[in-house]
């Protein structure tokens, strides 16, 4: 098992490349071992292929999400998991265009991801997934997710660490003994708090497991610019400029929705 | 005699002697059982359920699928020593998540304590109508979810956005009754998901939500959450509009290829005055009791009931939409 003791973990990037940019260049001047990326490459933002080459050239090393796996298999929908029918119909625009927008060479890199990845960092076991270690694309929201079950996944997936995103919004639990949880939250869209800026993990092993949310500012106003030459809805380009949701918001448990504007 | 109709009949009898004061209601939605209906088995138990209103409610809706009413005694509260017990016991199983239903969950007593009490092992959801809901309990609650990590979610059931809609079917007045429990609720600070069952299969469901939203909009609930469920044909909504076709059953052809997570059996069982169950539509089946412990409940379940067939074609329909297990 690979071993490591200061890591970057970034979560969605959405098509981001703007924010994965500043991310990866906060994250080498913090002087990283190595950079992760727990998956869902593509969606929301404009021109989904400029994020592979940042990823590919800076060693970033991924695993699959949701999104990843219907990009590659070119699979009807992106398998996000909405049950409200607004959420599905804004899913389904930003899978559509993001699906005609990855090129095949792209698509055959997404495919050949794993789905998780396990690392050693100082003394601890670290499993990197994207939803949950069960199921690329659970929701483990922080407000509905029991300490006992998220005790239960470390025990049945012999890890003392379990990183995740896919819900967009960053939290972490300390568990027992040495054990944790950590959403890294996501580079792709800000997290519903009226900021713009988006967030990564920084994982830090001496003297014991450190994890700091890092703030990642960017060219948001560029990004939007972008998302509007490309018709891209202008409820995302909301999102972006001002950092409340403006959909996908019907799966979020209480206390995530009433943080939000919507 | 066929061997599915001798099961059928041996069935009835069961539930004819246990539940004999309602034996008129049970005989007309005893399901036709097939012995050789696939398995469900568990996968882990995220959620855990409890039937904490028994079968009593102030309410006697017409579409009920355990036809509950104020006289409804077939099954008892539970009380807050019960729920303990079983909270801490749910511990082992690392169970992810916790729902309280009934009857009305708020004719029992201890239902606030409950709760408060619930939000210190995880997520709380409580199934109600809105219609009995005291300033007081909302206080309360308020004070105990802000002091938890997790959410305490109320979902109220509305059956349509008028009262001209909704009240043929719940009850005279119970719809004014009903919104101002969720306008009530929302001054509380919470942000309850509106349960609508559909009544009428070519009810279009875009329609429905959009006739929601701007009803509790135009009340003051500026962000309403609306969940739109199907009917379960079982209970009084047997006589209300019709039960179960013969052909309305899960077949093991029917699970190739199917996400079985989508089935609530899958990861969840329900705690009754009895012990536990295997899910909250089947109560009333004696072949849905497991045991008298989660630890005997971990067991699979044969998908014997046309129930299960609504839950096959909707998939784990009792969920909240934050806990979807949904492929798409």
């Amino acid at each position: 098992m690979p071993e490591f003791e200061r890591i970057a973990v970034f979560g969605g990037v959405y098509s981001n490349y703007l924010a994965l940019a500043s991310a990866i260049e906060d994250a080498r001047g913090r002087g990283v071992d190595s950079m992760f990326c727990l998956g869902d490459l593509g969606a929301f933002g404009p021109h989904p292929d400029r994020v592979f080459p940042l990823l590919q050239d800076a060693g970033v090393l991924c695993i699959q999400g949701n999104y990843d796996d219907s990009i590659a298999n070119e699979l009807a929908d992106c398998q996000c998991g909405y049950t409200d029918p607004r959420d599905n119909h804004f899913a389904q625009i930003s899978y559509t265009y993001t699906l005609a927008h990855t090129s095949p060479v792209n698509r055959k890199w997404l495919k050949q991801l794993p789905k998780e990845r396990r690392i050693q960092l100082g003394r601890q076991q670290v499993l990197m997934c994207h939803g949950s270690p069960r199921r690329t694309n659970e929701f483990l929201w922080e407000s509905t997710t029991s300490t006992a079950f998220l005790e239960s996944l470390a025990e049945t997936y012999h890890t003392d660490v379990v990183l995740a995103t896919h819900t967009g919004i960053k939290w972490q639990r300390d568990l027992s003994g040495i054990r944790k949880f950590v959403n890294v939250g996501v580079l792709g869209r800000p997290e519903n708090d009226g900021c713009t800026n988006v967030w990564y993990a920084l994982l830090e092993a001496k003297p014991q497991l450190r994890v700091e949310f890092v703030p990642v500012q960017y060219d948001c106003q560029r990004l939007t610019n972008e998302m509007r030459s490309e018709k891209l809805p202008e409820e995302f380009v909301e999102t972006i400029l001002t950092g409340w949701w403006t959909t996908c918001l019907e799966v979020l448990p209480q206390k995530e929705r009433r943080r939000g504007k919507y | 005699m066929h061997l599915r109709n001798q099961y059928a009949v041996t069935v009835r009898h069961h539930i004819l002697s246990q539940y004999l004061t309602h034996a008129q209601r049970v005989m007309v939605q005893v399901p036709l059982l097939a012995t050789d209906a696939p398995v469900a088995p568990l996968s882990q138990l995220d959620q855990l359920w409890f039937q904490v209103g028994g079968t009593r409610c102030n309410l006697t809706c017409k579409h009920c699928f355990i036809a509950c009413s104020p006289h409804n005694h077939s099954f008892t509260f539970l009380s807050l020593a019960e729920i303990e017990r079983w909270l801490i016991d749910s511990v082992r199983f690392g169970v992810k998540e916790y729902y309280f239903t009934g009857g009305e969950p708020f004719l029992n007593p201890d239902m606030p304590a409950i709760l408060g009490r619930t939000l210190q092992f995880g997520a709380a959801t409580v199934l109600t109508n809105g219609t009995v809901l005291k300033d007081e309990w909302l206080d309360r609650l308020r004070l105990a979810e802000n002091a938890s990590i997790y959410s305490l979610e109320f979902r109220v059931s509305i059956d349509g956005f008028t009262a001209e809609q909704n009240d043929p079917i719940r009850g005279d007045g119970v719809f004014d009754r009903a919104v101002a429990g969720v306008g009530k609720l929302v001054e509380h600070g919470f942000l309850p998901i509106i349960t609508v069952a559909q009544m009428d299969e070519s009810d279009d469901a875009q329609t429905l939500y959009e006739g929601f939203v701007k009803v509790f909009q135009s009340a003051g609930y500026a962000r309403p959450r609306i969940k739109i469920l199907p009917a379960l044909r079982l209970g009084a909504e047997v006589d209300r509009c019709r039960g179960y076709r013969e052909d309305e059953c899960v077949t093991k052809e029917m699970l190739a290829n199917f996400d079985m997570n989508q089935l609530l059996c899958t990861h969840s069982r329900i705690v009754t005055d009895r012990g536990v169950h295997v899910c909250p539509i089947l109560i009333e089946s004696p072949d849905s009791f497991l045991g008298d412990s989660l630890g005997k409940a971990q067991i699979g379940f044969p998908l014997r009931h046309h129930a299960c067939y609504t839950c096959w074609q909707f998939g784990s329909i009792c969920s909240n939409p934050s806990a979807s297990l949904r492929d798409a």
